[in-house]
């Protein structure tokens, strides 16, 4: 059976050793994706983001559960911190994931940045198409913790919460114009810690004052308390998310159309920069231009980048 | 495209003990060698160990071990694996274990075992020299 029959097929061997292949930018990587692609678009992609230790992979852990006991299968992709010093990275997410190890009806992948900036991979959307072409009913993304703008899984998720904790309050009016204005549906998680209250009060004075994801002024981001240690308030996460999905649905689907559409113009400019990018420094190596010249005539100033970059262009593209 | 390959290794605990300072010393060892490490925290079983292993596409599994029971659990595991068509996996063991054990765990295809003393910079070069990341696949 040939690599793309395995994969729609659902083999998850195959499935994992593409998703290496393609987190590796593998030339032959893409190869398959161009045949698998056409195979996707059927997945719900879910995005959970927050600050680190606000709960996300327990909640992904306990959102799979209840997918998984209303019949639908769940692709994870849970991503950690690579180390900017030595390129390493201890992937850890799984820990408060185990109980599915076992269910093949779920496929977890973990993920390193791999010193990608903006909450997700670089290959973060590739995998999802992979997933998505298994067959999984749902994919969820789980960011690594993010600060104030790593903001890529608005662009790719189908809906986006944003997990936050009690006692955050002073962080939540702080970063109300970065990642605040991304979530679609809110989580206030440990909900059972002092001020649970008070964080939901003040995220809903934020709603209330106007914080929308712009283009999305009529769906109000609902704010879910939960405990996701013990399986609190995980249902009416899952209730949200499907009012959600039917919000994007409704007027003719024209919300879920600029969704998919934003989701494809993101894909496609990604690979778009990358493989421009890669073309023309091989162009660059063909022709014996050095990257370290360049880069030493800027440093001393004998040059800027607007005019090497300039030339470049000139040069190569015509 | 074409950045260099990572190696991927699982660091995982099978059995009941609870001790899992050394499979954290040696995740962040692996980690600062500049390795991609899996870890799972402890209480694992081999299935649980080969599904993550194989879910992830790791070039090695890492056990580590301190409470005996590695003489169900290691052989279990490698059965796991030749069940799934994963035996390609390079699985090493750290821990405590009788000595007459070791070439009975050799024999079944463990390829190494570090007991307690090994050194870190040793193992992380054991790993360099003795496990390579896999080829990409062809369409």
């Amino acid at each position: 059976m040939s690599i793309v029959n395995q994969i729609l097929a659902g083999d998850v061997r195959a499935v994992a050793r593409l998703l290496r292949d393609i987190d590796d930018q593998m030339p032959s990587a893409r190869e398959i994706l161009k045949e698998l692609y056409p195979h996707t678009g059927k997945a719900y992609i879910l995005g959970f983001t927050g600050s680190p230790g606000v709960g996300k992979s327990t909640l992904v852990d306990q959102i799979a559960m209840e997918y998984r006991k209303r019949g639908l299968t769940v692709g994870i992709l849970a991503i950690d911190p690579t180390s900017p010093f030595t390129g390493g990275a201890i992937l850890g997410d799984r820990i408060r994931m185990q109980r599915h190890f076992l269910d093949s009806g779920v496929f977890i992948r973990s993920l390193a940045t791999r010193g990608h900036f903006g909450g997700l991979t670089k290959s973060t959307n590739d995998m999802i198409t992979v997933l998505d072409a298994m067959g999984k009913d749902i994919i969820i993304v789980e960011t690594v913790g993010v600060g104030q703008d790593e903001v890529d899984i608005a662009n790719c998720a189908h809906t986006t919460v944003l997990v936050t904790i009690p006692g955050m309050g002073d962080e939540v009016q702080a970063i109300k114009a970065g990642i605040m204005e991304i979530g679609n549906i809110f989580v206030v998680n440990k909900a059972d810690r002092e001020g649970s209250r008070k964080t939901v009060r003040e995220l809903r004075n934020l709603i209330e004052l106007g914080l929308r994801r712009l283009g999305d002024q009529h769906w109000e981001p609902p704010i879910i308390e939960t405990e996701a240690l013990k399986g609190r308030g995980i249902p009416e996460l899952l209730d949200a998310v499907e009012k959600h999905r039917q919000y994007l649905m409704e007027n003719d689907r024209s919300q879920w159309e600029a969704v998919t559409q934003k989701r494809a113009k993101t894909q496609l400019l990604e690979t778009l920069r990358e493989e421009a990018l890669a073309e023309l420094l091989r162009r660059m190596a063909n022709r014996g231009v050095s990257l370290d010249d360049l880069v030493r005539k800027v440093t001393a100033r004998e040059t800027d980048p607007y005019t090497v970059v300039q030339d470049l262009l000139q040069c190569e593209l015509k | 495209m074409a950045e260099e390959r990572k190696l991927r290794i699982l660091i995982a605990k099978p059995g009941l003990d609870g001790h899992d300072r050394g499979a954290r010393v040696i995740a962040r060892a692996f980690r600062d060698a500049g390795f991609e490490v899996v870890y799972t925290g402890c209480h694992q079983t081999p299935e649980q160990i080969v599904s993550t292993a194989i879910q992830e596409d790791v070039d090695l599994i890492g056990l580590s071990i301190l409470s005996g029971a590695h003489r169900y659990s290691f052989p279990r595991i490698m059965e796991l694996l030749k069940e799934n068509n994963a035996e390609d996996i390079t699985v090493i063991g750290g821990g405590i274990f009788p000595l007459e054990d070791i070439p009975k765990l050799k024999a079944i295809g463990i390829k190494e075992i570090f007991e307690p003393g090994a050194k870190l910079d040793d193992i992380v070069q054991w790993v360099r020299t003795n496990v390579k990341p896999r080829k990409a696949m062809v369409a």
